[in-house]
């Protein structure tokens, strides 16, 4: 395990960039996907229409062929110089937020319409409606699938490597090469690591959802 | 137990002036002519039964009054105001106007106590402080008082119906609707449901109320309103109505109802 020995602190640095991605990614990812269902779900026809066609574009299109346009494609429509690090955390957030509007989405659509009507019977303006009743609703029924999507999100952060990005997966490449010997073993600490991690996000969401079901 | 005592307008019998107008309403659900040139006034302090067979529009017409509905054609005003079409005004008018469903519509996620300030604070600004020493009484007076942390779900339908009439009156409307308020409820919890009612009519409050409790409509209300096929058919004051109904419709339908 010498690799590991010398090599230690490059392995926690990479898995330090791909929680980073992850991260970053997903707090943008949240935020766009919540203004996208709001979008879907809202009384103004061309907003939904817009958000509808994004999620048809993202969510059905390979995340390599979203890095791909963000990297090669972007560049040519000459947009202010993006570092690697922010077209990388751009194309994971063009992805994976067409799933957490859907995930978002389907939240809204679970909670009963009677909810939203007697919010306006009091008064509240939509935008209150969506803000005090229906979301904070729509989120605990969207907590498992949104769950899955982040998770799902930290491990694409992998797609990255092929696009100059030493976050994990990249450095496991260089690894694997230097000591073909010991192959598995390397492989076998990265998946490690990336199961921690999503181990860890299961348990934050696990303790989410048990906490907001007492809150009931 | 006065649940009216603080309310503004608080107005003793007989009723006032007219509060609701509805002139020459029509409303379609596609092909469906739910409502069909509906008149009614209702005045300030006047306790109005609507009742009907099911799908005759009785809930589609409380829905109007405050815009949960809109209308095809005719004009609906409150305090001598149109209805205002969309955004603020809109939300304004609904403040003014309480509405008690039958399925009681509670926050699920929110508490009692945050049920029934959600609406003064967010909508009228009332300090938090404030509006929860309100909330407090008016759940003290529904016969709420002490589940005022729990959630709804924790509570009985029963309670829960209660809990809503305390989140309507806590934005000081002008009018009550109430849709078959005591429909979805337990036999041994419909009582303490219209013995609130009972209060509140006594109290001097404007109510639209939709439902089948004749006894409710013989001790509070001052008319009912038959409704069939989405027209109003006869109206005419409780005892009258049930002991004399003119209508074929109207008597066929009490007598399928006496019948249970
Ligand atoms: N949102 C809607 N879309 C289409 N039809 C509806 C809608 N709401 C009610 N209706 C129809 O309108 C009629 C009257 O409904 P409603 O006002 O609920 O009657 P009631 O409360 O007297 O039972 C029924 O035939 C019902 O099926
Ligand atoms: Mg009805």
């Amino acid at each position: 395990m010498d690799w590991l020995a010398d090599g230690y602190g490059l392995v926690l640095r990479a898995f330090l960039l791909t929680i980073e991605l992850g991260v970053v990614a997903g707090v943008f990812s949240m935020l766009l996907g919540v203004l996208l269902a709001a979008a879907r779900v809202g009384p103004v026809a061309v907003l939904a229409k817009a958000a509808a066609t994004y999620v048809l574009v993202f969510r059905n299109t390979p995340l390599l062929m979203v890095f791909v346009f963000v990297f090669v494609a972007l560049p040519k429509v000459d947009i202010p110089q993006l570092s690697f690090f922010a077209k990388g955390v751009l194309a994971l957030t063009l992805y994976t937020s067409a799933f957490v509007c859907e995930a978002v989405r389907s939240g809204v659509n679970s909670v009963p319409l009677g909810q939203a009507e007697a919010a306006r019977a009091v008064g509240l303006t939509f935008g209150q409606t969506m803000q005090e009743v229906v979301l904070p609703q729509a989120m605990r029924a969207a907590l498992p699938p949104l769950a899955s999507v982040l998770i799902a999100l930290m491990k694409n952060t992998s797609v990255a490597a092929a696009f100059g990005l030493i976050e994990a997966t990249a450095r496991m490449r260089f690894f694997t090469n230097d000591n073909a010997d010991v192959r598995t073993v390397i492989f076998l600490v990265f998946a490690i690591g990336y199961v921690v991690i999503v181990e860890l996000m299961s348990a934050g969401a696990f303790t989410l959802e048990r906490r907001w079901r007492v809150a009931r | 137990m006065s649940l009216t005592a603080e309310s503004p307008q608080a107005a003793s019998r007989p009723p006032g002036d007219a509060l609701v107008v509805l002139d020459h309403v029509d409303k379609w659900f596609g092909d469906l002519h739910v409502l069909q040139d509906i008149n009614l006034s209702i005045r300030r302090g006047e306790v109005v039964v609507v009742i009907g067979p099911s799908g005759s529009g009785k809930s589609t017409l409380c829905r109007t009054v405050n815009r949960l509905e809109t209308i095809d054609s005719g004009t609906i005003s409150l305090d001598g105001r149109p209805l205002p079409a969309e955004g603020k005004e809109l939300a304004r008018l609904r403040a003014e106007v309480g509405m008690v469903f039958q399925s009681f519509n509670l926050f699920a996620h929110k508490s009692i106590l945050e049920n029934v300030t959600l609406g003064p604070v967010k909508v009228r600004g009332v300090p938090k402080a404030e509006a929860e020493e309100k909330a407090r009484r008016l759940l003290d007076r529904v016969g709420v008082g002490a589940q005022a942390s729990k959630y709804p779900a924790q509570l009985s339908g029963g309670q829960q119906q209660r809990v809503a009439i305390a989140r309507a009156l806590a934005m000081e409307p002008k009018v009550m609707l109430f849709d078959e308020p005591t429909s979805a409820l337990d036999p041994e919890m419909i009582k303490e449901v219209l013995d609130v009612m009972v209060d509140l009519a006594r109290g001097g409050m404007t109510m639209v109320v939709v439902t089948h409790e004749m006894g409710f409509a013989r001790t509070a209300a001052n008319r009912v309103v038959f409704m069939s096929d989405g027209q109003i058919v006869e109206e005419n004051e409780p005892e009258t109505f049930f002991t004399d109904p003119r209508s074929d419709r109207a008597k066929d339908f009490l007598g399928k109802i006496l019948k249970h």
